[in-house]
Formats: structure tokens, sequence, C-alpha cells
């Protein structure tokens, strides 16, 4: 009863960045129930959300990631207490700067999935997945990463007028 | 150049079914840095690990990374089998490809990609990995239990037989709590007081036990193992050394007309007073708002009587400061005030059923003092308003509790029970009498409590009505009950002379502020919450600290002893040590880069982040720098995650090993 499996032009790279307690058991629970979803997505696993520094998103989208997820326990469940609050609260702030420089937040999601929610995560990453494959490659921060960094090749107009900014 | 050993586990079928485990260990070998990569039918098997062992030596492997199932089912096995091959347990990792891998997908091709790019993650990782050691922290073999209650007492106990000091500590003048409260208990009816008291002079007695009873918690520091805990001992203006508990001071006591909040409130009591007869210590205090000699300075009978010249008008609230190494919360419960909305308690007020404003309408604690053969009638069931015996009575389920509406949605649990074991009580003493039941559902499950509850219909003759009551109000000396009979689809109108309510069971005022002090987590009604609802139900989050009992959530009078008895055994295992070890996946503070703004010290969830001061060789301060106390730290690495200057770092998460994980992508 397998489904035909379809082929994609476009294989999206999605890096899920997890804690070990919520969501990193919640995606073992979705194994031993045997679900089923995309094998795009590549799981880091943290002790607590809390623990996930912004810079591990930019690198990931630096390295290749098409789409990132962070998910942990749910509020008032943290093993840690509060750390999910803390990344809550960074992420909030972390996603206005995303914004700025120009990603589509579209590609980072956050989400709360328990370790009894193992539908939850399928449904989660399926979702993302389909919606980063319809979105296509992130190309901009890949291009960072090919220039290693901005070498003072400032081509377009609007970094030009920025750079002239710079008292 | 690390030498490091990968190990493809087929795991049966589980995986190689649809990973190619051949190919994932042939794509390892070509890893860089990877001096060794097989695959085994089954890694975790006593020949696997043997291969493990055997590798470890011939390859000179400085590094693991086992392919094979989720790290929370076998890390700590592979762990040990690289320990006993010589190995640092913490240069071992997993690679998790049966649950994140071969469960959930089906195409052989994408499956077997996924898992080599998941062991070169792992193997990027482990390149980065410490070598970590065991932290070891002292333990002071001393228990503290907070709460005199049957939770309280069965846990002091437990742990004093086993031979270590318990310092017991209640807030009431005497120990007892609720239990000395009740008549008799369900489902075997054998009265309270006579299962009670004992245990309670039990505690009294013990060599091992010290009691401070009018006391209550003042501050707690420190961590698992290693608390300091201050108990503020509330004066209580009697000498407890010199008092031989004669009584006379309480029966000449000229203030007598203060209700007995024992009794709730139908009895009265002196202001020099003991709580009940057998109140343990049998010390009385004195009220300081209702005596005489502290309200207007005249007075002093009770000093004038005392033969032994224990009566201390002059004493003062004392702070002791007890060292202890494990914690039992057993504060227990409240029940809900369905009067007006009491100051300081996070519900509204019932407002409902008359409770309050009509003095035949009572609730089940109220009850059980009047069923009291102790009681302030003498076990004689009477009707608070005039003092005769009611002839109709009925009782009213859930009042309270599964209302959402009213702020509880929970079952209170031991309602059902109590009830069914009131009507058998009011049955037994009134045999003229009639019980009706107003109930939602009977909640019965535990041994013999079904069977309990079907005698008081079949044998007691109690009424059970089901349906909710709808109006009740005060006609003549009688109250009128309205209510539906769901069953039989009709309307149900009660003159009764006594109504009794089975309020709902909720936590004790200011549970919060004690958990706060304590630092572990309660939920939205203030019940504290347990380290996990199902396998570790007595243990808080917070390590050292367990709970017992229905501060917990409500529990009947077995279920807190069988918690209380299992929270001492899990001080018992903690003390069973002569040291705590635990994984040292804690942060550390580069001191050198620290700039000591102190941001991981207000994210820190544990406190455990203190402030160093470095001094030179003359003892001149020269700065003051973030320290993580590793006994208190509990891993979550949010510090790291916080931190400007990226000087404090979490061993066995830190940035290396996650930027390496991510650059293997």
């Amino acid at each position: 009863m397998h489904a035909e499996k379809v082929k994609h032009d476009f294989e999206p790279k999605i890096v899920a960045f997890v804690c070990t307690w919520c969501t990193y058991a919640g995606a073992d629970l979705a194994g031993t129930s045997r679900m089923q979803y995309p094998s795009n997505v590549r799981v880091v696993k943290f002790p607590c959300t809390g623990r996930i520094d912004p810079v591990f998103i930019l690198r990931a989208f630096q390295k290749g990631a098409d789409g990132i997820l962070v998910s942990g326990c749910h509020p008032g469940d943290c093993h840690y207490m509060a750390g999910n609050f803390h990344a809550r609260r960074r992420f909030a702030a972390f996603r206005k700067l995303l914004e700025f420089v120009g990603v589509d937040l579209a590609r980072l999601q956050f989400s709360w999935v328990s370790a009894a929610e193992g539908g939850k995560w399928v449904e989660v990453v399926t979702e993302l997945t389909e919606r980063i494959r319809a979105m296509g490659p992130l190309e901009e921060f890949k291009e960072l990463e090919l220039e290693e960094c901005w070498s003072g090749k400032i081509d377009t107009p609007e970094l030009q007028e920025a750079y002239k900014a710079i008292p | 150049m690390s030498r490091i050993g990968v190990f493809v586990c087929h795991c049966g079928e589980n995986i190689s079914r649809t990973v190619d485990v051949e190919k994932v260990a042939a794509a390892a070998a070509r890893l860089s840095g990877v001096a060794y990569a097989t695959d085994y039918k089954y890694m975790c098997s006593d020949p696997g690990q043997g291969l493990l062992k055997k590798a470890v030596a011939e390859h000179r492997l400085d590094g693991i990374v086992v392919a094979a199932c989720s790290p929370r089912m076998h890390e700590k096995t592979f762990r040990n089998a690289a320990k006993s091959a010589g190995l640092n347990p913490f240069l071992c990792e997993m690679a998790n490809i049966r649950e994140h891998c071969s469960w959930v997908h089906e195409d052989r091709e994408e499956a077997t990609e996924k898992a080599i790019s998941i062991v070169t993650m792992l193997v990027e990782r482990v390149k980065k990995n410490r070598k970590l050691v065991p932290i070891t922290v002292p333990i002071t073999k001393r228990s503290l239990v907070i709460g005199g209650g049957i939770a309280g007492i069965q846990a002091a106990l437990d742990i004093a037989d086993a031979g270590h000091e318990v310092v017991l500590v209640e807030r009431e003048p005497s120990i007892g709590g609720h239990m000395a409260q009740l008549s008799e208990t369900f489902p075997t009816l054998d009265c309270s007081q006579c299962i009670m008291t004992p245990k309670m002079v039990d505690v009294a007695n013990h060599p091992n036990i010290r009691l401070y009873t009018y006391s209550e918690i003042e501050n707690v520091e420190g961590y698992i193992g290693n608390f300091q805990v201050t108990v503020r001992k509330k004066a209580r203006s009697v000498d407890m050394d010199k008092c031989t508990g004669c009584g006379v001071c309480t029966a000449k006591c000229p203030q007598k007309k203060i209700p007995n909040s024992f009794d709730r409130d139908l009895g009265m009591r002196p202001a020099i007073y003991v709580p009940f007869p057998q109140a343990v210590p049998n010390t009385p205090v004195i009220d300081r708002a209702n005596c005489t000699y502290f309200k207007t300075g005249k007075c002093g009978v009770c000093q004038k009587v005392c033969g032994p010249g224990a009566v201390d008008y002059e004493q003062q609230d004392e702070l002791v400061v007890e060292p202890v190494g494990a914690i039992v919360v057993a504060t227990g419960f409240e029940l809900y005030d369905i009067g007006p909305k009491p100051a300081g308690s996070p519900y509204e007020g019932y407002g409902e059923f008359g409770y309050g404003t009509i003095p035949d309408v009572i609730d089940g604690l109220t009850f059980e003092r009047l069923a009291s053969a102790s009681g302030p009638t003498g076990g004689k069931i009477v009707r608070p308003s005039d003092g005769k015996e009611p002839k109709q009575v009925v009782f009213i389920q859930c009042v309270g509790s599964r209302a959402r509406e009213k702020g509880i949605s929970y079952c209170s649990k031991i309602c059902c029970m109590y009830t069914a074991k009131h009507t058998m009580l009011y049955h037994h003493k009134v045999h003229d009498g009639q019980a009706y039941v107003f109930f939602m559902d009977a909640r019965t499950p535990g041994k013999n409590y079904d069977e309990f509850w079907r005698r008081s219909i079949e044998e007691e003759e109690a009424v059970y009505i089901r349906g909710m009551v709808s109006r009740l109000y005060q006609k003549g000396d009688k109250v009128v009950v309205m209510g539906s009979d769901v069953l039989v689809g009709v309307q149900v109108e009660i003159e009764a002379d006594l109504v009794v309510l089975a309020t709902a069971v909720q936590a004790r005022t200011g549970a919060d502020s004690l958990a706060q002090k304590l630092g572990i987590s309660y939920d939205k009604y203030n019940f504290y919450s347990e380290a996990h609802a199902k396998l570790k139900p007595v243990e808080c989050a917070t390590a050292g600290i367990y709970l017992a009992g229905a501060c917990q959530g409500p529990k009947d009078i077995p279920d807190t002893v069988s918690q209380a008895s299992a929270a001492a055994a899990k001080v018992m295992t903690l003390f069973a040590k002569a040291e705590l070890e635990r994984e040292p996946i804690v942060a550390k503070v580069n001191e050198r880069n620290c700039v000591a703004c102190f941001y991981c010290k207000k994210v820190c969830p544990y406190g455990a982040v203190e402030e160093k001061e470095i001094r030179d060789r003359n003892g001149n301060l020269i700065r003051v720098v973030a320290y993580v106390n590793p006994g208190v730290c509990g891993g979550c690495g949010t510090c790291q995650a916080t931190c400007p200057s990226k000087s404090v770092e979490l061993d066995g998460y830190t940035d290396e090993q996650v930027i390496a994980m991510i650059d293997a992508l």
C-alpha cells in the first residue's frame, strides 16, 4: 500500500533545532508509531530551546538550509522550568531582525511539540517541507557563503546607498 | 587528527530494511577522521558491545559514533561500553537512524542518504566532544519535611526509621493536619483519631525527628544535598521545655469565646489553647490577637496559675537555620470556601448554595467534626442553627469541583467517597433519618471503594439523585433544595433540615509563595508539579525536592500515604550514597572573557549563577565575574545563548559542537 513516490525538482534542506525533553522525544514517538514524513529534515538536539542561539539559525541558513524549525516544550512544560520562555522571547526579537535582513519569515518556523505529540511533529515537518519546497531554495545566504564575506563588493544601489550612509 | 569509530546497527531488520547499512558504513569510513567503520546486526547485544570494545583497542579510537536507535534508548548502554573500553564515556555519541530515519521513511535511497548525513553530523560533533568527568557533590544526610499532616508524618517516620535525621516543620500548633479532624475514614470506617494519634506520638518520641510546630519556612537556599533552610519559630508565648501540659492555664483563661477553627468554628476555645485534646505537642499557644493581656496589658491569669512558670509573654519569633540534603513538601490542601471570596484567594467566591448565609448549610469537613466523637457535639449530629437532630439531610457533590465556569475544572477525587461515608455515619447515628445525595457521577475507583459506595445505597438507604441542584433557599426552619433528577426526568424538591456541601479540594493559600521559596513549579491551580506525570510522580523538577500528598493534587489517605512513603524512599535512595554523582552537562564560565553583566544570572532558572570575586595575592578585589555552581546547574544552557560575550559554555553542547553539526549539513 505504498503511495507512488512523487519526484520533485527541488528538495529543500530543513534543519530542526529541538529540545531533548519534548520535541526530540515527540519525534522518537513518531518513529515508534511508524508515522511517515519527508526525509528532508535533519535534527540537531539541544538540552533546551533556551540553549538555541540565534547564531545557529543564521549559520544553518548560511550553510545551505532552506528552512528551519525550532521546537520545544509547550509553555509551562519546560524541563528546566523557564528555558522555553527565554527562547520564545529571544526569537520574537530575532524574527524582526531576520525580516529586516530580508529573509522570508516563512522559512523559519517555531512550534511546541510535546513528547506525546508524535503526530504533531509529523504535521509540522510535513507542512514546513512542503511550504519550503514551494518557495524554492534560499539563494541569498548561499551566495554570501560563496563570497565568504562582502569583501567590498557592493553591487546593488541599496547597498551602495547604505554604505555611503556609514559615517 | 581524530580516530573515530563508526558502528552502524541493523537493529535486526528495523534499520536495515529501509537503510542500506553497508553503504552507510562505507560512506562513514570515507569521512575524514574516521579510522574504522563497520556494521553489525545488533550493536546493543553483548557481542555487539564486544565488537565496539575490541575496535577501540585495536584501532586506538578516540571517539565513537553508534548509528542505531534513539539516544534516549541506548546512549547509556554505549557510553558504558565505551567506558569499559577505557574511553571517556562522553566521547561516545549516537546517531539516531531508527526513530528519526528508517522507521519514518519508506524510500530506501532517501533513507540511506539521510542516514549518511546524520552519521556525518555526529562524526563532526564527536570530533569536538571533550572528556567530561561526572560531578560529585557532598550530601548532608538530613531531611526537611514541610507539613505535619498524614503525608508529612508518614514521610518523616519512614526517613527517620531508616536512620536519618528529619526536621519536621508544621505551621499549626499541633501536627495532625486534616486527618486529625476526620471522624471515620473510608472504606473501612475506622476512626481517624485511632489510626492517626499513635503516629503523631511516634513522631514526637522519635529520636531522629526534630519537630518544629507553630513554625514556617522563612527561606530556602542551596541545592540538592546541600540546602540551608531558615525556619521561623513563631512566638508561642509558652516555654516548651518548662510546660508540662497540665492544662490549668486553658481552664482558667477568662477569654473563652473564641471560635475554634479546628472544629470549623462550631466550638469555642480560650485564648491560651491546645487545638484539640490529642494535640502533639501538648503545649498550649497564646492566640495573641484574642488574648486580653496582649490587647490591654491587663489579665495575666495564665502566667499566675502556671505552676512551672512556662508562660512567657515576652517570647519573640526565633529564626533557626537547618542544613538538610533533601526536602519533602507535604503541605496538603484546603477546602474551597464557597462563601464570599476569601481574602488572598485566587478564586472568586462560589456565591451559591447559601453557604455562609444559611446556617444549616455546612461543608463536608464541618460534618466530620459533628460526627467525630472528639468533636464539639461529642459525635451527636445536630443542626448548627438550633441544635436539633436533622431528619432529612441533603448532600450535594461536586460543589466547586468540575465547574469550569467557577475556575476549577478538576475532580476533587475524594468527595464521592466521603459523601458515601457521611450518609453511612448519618444513618448510623440517626436511625430514622433520610440522606439524599445530589451527584453528577459517582467516581469510586480504588480497592473496596465501589463496594463501599454501593453499600451506602443498598444497605444504608441513602437516596442518590443524579442531577445538580438549581436552587436552595431558607423556608421557615427548613432549607428547600430544588434540583432535577436527570435519570427519571423530573424536578425534585426536598425540605431538608441540614445541607452538606462536598466542596472542592484546592491548594493551600500561599502555596505559590512557598513554591517560589523552594524554586519548584506549580500548575494553574497552585498544586505543585511533579517532574513527570507517570514516571516521576514524587520528584520535583528541582533536584532534591520531593512531593507527598494533596499539595500535588487532590488525594485520599491511602494515596497520600503511598506517595509519602515513595517520597521517603527517594530521599533514602539519595542518602544511600556517600556523594552525589550527576551528569556533567553543566555550564562553565570563561572568567577571562566574562564582562560581569550577569545576564546569565537573570535568566538562570536554578539560581546557579553566583558572583565570584577575583582578588590578587594581597586580597585586593580585581574584578567580579560570574560563576556557575555545578551542583545547582540544571544544564539547560539558557545562559550560554544569552551571554553577550560568549563566555559561558554548556559542556556537552558547546558552540563548537553545534556549529560542527550545522556545518556538516
